[in-house]
């Protein structure tokens, strides 16, 4: 079946795979939400310790969902890869920066000898939590508001603005609110599954007091969300953006993204059904004692990915637009892979199925049992 | 695009690359093989129940994660930076190098992520049997993934399975198969596999040999002694034979490179092989001095062997290569920059003519293209001498990874010897040495890893992509500035992690 695809089916399943990796990476950003509300709503070391350790056991499938973003992305639209990576220098140098200190944090912060002392190590978790997500969120704006690069005739790029991708979300400019408000929302969605996670994974009854803070940094971060998740919709609605034309130009195109919607009705819907599940999710968690409400927030937010992954690439749309050489413009009809390894990719794309099912697996059985303050005693733990 | 070339940027770019790469390989040795110990510690202490390979195998699993950490914080920069500083490369190769890129991580890095999880907090959360086969799964994957990143590494030294597209401007996957199983790629998991299962055992012998120096965890040091001395004596001459094929697959392929490491100007009929020399750092290869200072030895006609596997065959030397040797058929660079010059005259003339509607004019160019295609890369150099690489530090490389290669198997010996004759405590001389050995072997495997990046050079794509091409367009204040934040955020974190390795082991395997 996958060798009858034609190229532009390719193109479309593969942008929704990446699609569906980035969602999901989304979802398990509470691990970041978690970091950053490690010293809000644990006071005690016990307290502390037991937010590390719930959350020490999932950061790397986070961040091994991040490496596999970024595979994708370059197997499948490598000049995505090379427009973006190399041209917004240092937005992704950063991001990556809070990534590397993340990923030493949970195995050296309570090691003795560990030369910064824990503190550091947690403020390493926090700037991984907060500015990290802060910065793919602004760097995810602009797949609607674009980005200031040329592409030569061998499409190699020159990014025309000298904070080289930074002024995505350090320029005044309108473009600059709708990044950080995408950003903003990002980080405080995180913060609002990271404080349901918790309230999933840990044994409350150990740390009776940090249960109404969870819950009530639960609520918080929901509210907190709500103001740029409407600045992102009611742009998204009124916006121009930035669409093919029949000769296969890039044009601007008024009110793009809300034509996109009306093509695509189903995004409409996975974004609305997203928004539901989350404000149900989170509503639940802070107003009841319920435990469950990270499953119906991570699937909200991995619709509310979905849409907002799929809303610029399809319906003829420039995924990666560029502001100052219309067409430079990246779309996933010139941005991606040749057919054949396109199929290639798509026979092993066969294997995620199997993949996800042995995580759901491990993840059952690891979480199963709650995190206990034994669990942090050990001298294996983080 | 070539004449505005800020070399500085290039330099730069590879130094940053050189100095991640590096900084990853620290660690990702250890994490390969010493997957494979733990897991058969594991499974001792699963089939007897005895607590002393559980305390032994939790030791052992705690050190792994102190280094698996960092190894993973000094990995994700590698991927990405193919993007930051490489971004013509990623765009004219991406096609074919993307693929085993996510292959990697959808196969293997979440085999390690999930299983990791369950191997260090399973002990009481999942079954005997079940954490016990996640320990297995964590070396899988783990080696799973070394096989994926070395046949991305493997391509670009020997780029097989591909074309040149000249309507996309880039190179395009023709053929899978012939990238995954490329015979380079087949020999370079082996020779690093094989080579960090050695590692690991000169890890378990240079910590165990402290112990015993100390007379401390006597039990648990000489039975990890045991095991890791037979494991790291199979590696060792699998690694040394293994390394014969690589050198031989390097002959054929990268004919520039076994000239270069081994200091080898004119070629040879009955080519001997350095066995000691101190190369001639100020040599060029255009002129007379002697490529030696003082004295050196060569072990007649085994480089002939080696490279082509008989005595009396001809190994081309530098200059054959870059001046060409009709006698023996060599096409030097110098007349492959010419053909590569043409390439991408034709090249070009192809896409105006296309720009112009003028489709016959376009077929004669793009025929006059696949007439000179293989030749490419060349046509972006500027003289051939660019295509010699640093000659004095591949030939210091290989001969540091040779020489090292073939003490380990009798420091293995050695260890199994005293061992078996039960007068391994007695023997402090070589428990003395044997605490330094995991160094010794770092050295080795950082010296190899240079010698194939080192010794490439200038391609980032073996004769179709030179560096010069592949960077970004950055400045190299850029690219400088986040070399000395890599330099100075990884090196506190080594020193971090060091720190607490010593620690970790000073307080040995005891429970809390």
């Amino acid at each position: 079946m996958i060798e009858n695809l034609d190229y532009v089916t390719l193109q479309h399943l593969w942008w929704l795979l990446c699609s569906v990796v980035g969602s999901l990476f989304l979802f398990l950003n509470f691990v970041q939400g978690g970091q950053s509300l490690l010293w809000q709503v644990a006071k005690t070391q016990t307290e502390k310790d037991l937010v590390i350790n719930s959350l020490g056991r999932k950061w790397e499938l986070t961040f091994t969902t991040l490496v596999l973003f970024g595979g994708a992305l370059f197997a499948s639209f490598p000049k995505f890869y090379s427009t973006s990576f190399g041209g917004a220098y240092w937005v992704w140098i950063a991001i990556l920066f809070t990534f590397i200190i993340q990923a030493v944090s949970y195995e050296f912060r309570r090691k003795p000898w560990n030369i910064l002392g824990s503190l550091v190590y947690e403020g390493f978790l926090f700037i991984n939590g907060v500015v990290g997500i802060l910065l793919i969120g602004a760097a995810v704006g602009t797949f609607f508001t674009g980005s200031n690069f040329q592409l030569d005739g061998n499409n190699f790029v020159t990014w025309t603005h000298p904070f080289r991708g930074l002024e995505a979300a350090l320029s005044l400019s309108l473009s600059s609110i709708f990044n950080i408000a995408m950003g903003l929302f990002l980080v405080f969605n995180a913060r609002t599954l990271g404080s349901m996670y918790l309230i999933n994974n840990i044994e409350l009854g150990e740390v009776p007091d940090m249960e109404p803070r969870l819950r009530k940094a639960c609520l918080q971060n929901l509210i907190l969300s709500l103001p740029f998740c409407l600045i992102i919709v009611g742009s998204l609605l009124f916006m121009r953006g930035y669409g093919i034309n029949d000769q296969g130009a890039i044009e601007v195109v008024s009110f793009k993204y809300f034509f996109n919607l009306l093509a695509n009705p189903w995004l409409l819907l996975l974004l609305l059904a997203g928004l539901a599940l989350v404000i149900y999710g989170a509503w639940n968690t802070a107003k009841t004692t319920t435990t469950k409400g990270i499953w119906f927030g991570g699937l909200g937010t991995v619709f509310i990915g979905l849409c907002v992954l799929l809303l610029p690439a399809y319906n003829n749309t420039a995924f990666y637009p560029s502001k100052v050489d219309l067409q430079s413009s990246l779309t996933i009809y010139n941005a991606s892979s040749s057919p054949y390894t396109l199929k290639v990719m798509t026979y092993v794309a066969l294997g995620i199925p199997f993949v996800l099912a042995y995580i759901a697996y491990v993840w059952w059985s690891m979480n199963r049992t709650k995190i206990k303050i034994e669990d942090t005693g050990d001298r294996a733990a983080y | 695009m070539i004449e505005n070339l800020d070399l500085g940027m290039v330099n730069w770019a590879r130094a940053q690359f050189a100095l991640t790469a590096m900084y990853h390989w620290l660690f990702v040795p250890l994490t390969l093989g010493i997957t494979w110990i733990i897991a058969f510690y594991h499974s001792i202490y699963v089939k007897t129940g005895s607590e002393e390979w559980k305390r032994l195998t939790k030791f052992w699993m705690k050190l792994f994660g102190v280094n698996f950490a960092i190894g993973v914080a000094t990995g994700i920069i590698m991927e990405f930076e193919f993007g930051t500083n490489w971004s013509n490369y990623s765009w004219m190769v991406g096609d074919i190098f993307g693929a085993p890129l996510a292959i990697e991580g959808i196969f293997a890095f979440f085999i390690e992520a999930t299983f990791f999880a369950v191997m260090f907090f399973g002990w009481n959360r999942v079954s005997k049997r079940f954490h016990l086969f996640s320990t297995w799964m964590v070396a899988v994957g783990s080696n799973l993934s070394a096989v994926w990143i070395l046949v991305a590494n493997a391509w670009m030294q020997y780029p097989v399975g591909q074309a040149f597209n000249p309507d996309t401007a880039r190179f395009e996957m023709q053929n899978f198969a012939e990238v995954a199983f490329s015979p380079y790629a087949v020999n370079k998991f082996v020779h690093a596999t094989s080579s960090s299962m050695l590692m690991a055992a000169l890890f378990i012998i240079s910590i165990s040999s402290y112990y015993l120096l100390r007379k401390r965890h006597i039990m648990m040091a000489k039975r990890s002694i045991a095991v890791a001395a037979i494991i790291g004596l199979i590696a060792s001459v699998f690694t040394i034979f293994n390394g014969d094929e690589s050198a031989y697959e390097i002959a054929q392929v990268q004919p520039m490179k076994l000239a270069a490491f081994e200091g080898l100007y004119e070629g040879e009929t009955n080519a001997g092989l350095v066995a000691f020399g101190l190369i001639n750092r100020d040599k060029k290869v255009f002129d007379t001095q002697d490529p030696f200072v003082g004295f050196h030895l060569k072990i007649p006609a085994v480089l002939s062997l080696m490279a082509n596997r008989s005595f009396g065959s001809f190994v081309p030397g530098m200059k054959d290569l870059v001046y060409g040797n009709s006698e023996q058929g060599i096409l030097g660079a110098a007349q492959k920059m010419e053909r590569g010059q043409n390439a991408i005259d034709s090249l070009n003339a192809y896409k105006q003519s296309q720009k112009d509607g003028d489709a016959e004019a376009a077929a004669n160019h793009l025929t006059a293209f696949n007439e000179n295609k293989e030749f490419l890369g060349y046509g972006y150099l500027t003289k051939p001498e660019e295509a010699v690489p640093p000659v004095a530090l591949s030939f210091n490389a290989f001969h540091i990874m040779v020489a090292l290669g073939t003490l380990f198997p009798i420091i293995f010996i050695g260890y199994l010897y005293f061992s078996m004759k039960g007068k391994l405590e007695e023997k402090k001389w070589l428990l003395g040495f044997g605490t330094i050995t995991y160094f010794l072997g770092m050295i080795a495997s950082q010296a190899g890893w240079v010698l194939a990046e080192v010794g490439r050079q200038p391609w980032a794509i073996q004769d179709l992509l030179p560096v010069t091409v592949a960077r970004t367009n950055l400045t190299s204040g850029t690219v400088q500035t986040t070399f000395y934040m890599f330099l100075i955020l990884f090196t506190l974190l080594l020193i971090a992690e060091i720190s607490i390795m010593v620690k970790q082991i000073n307080i040995g395997p005891e429970e809390n």
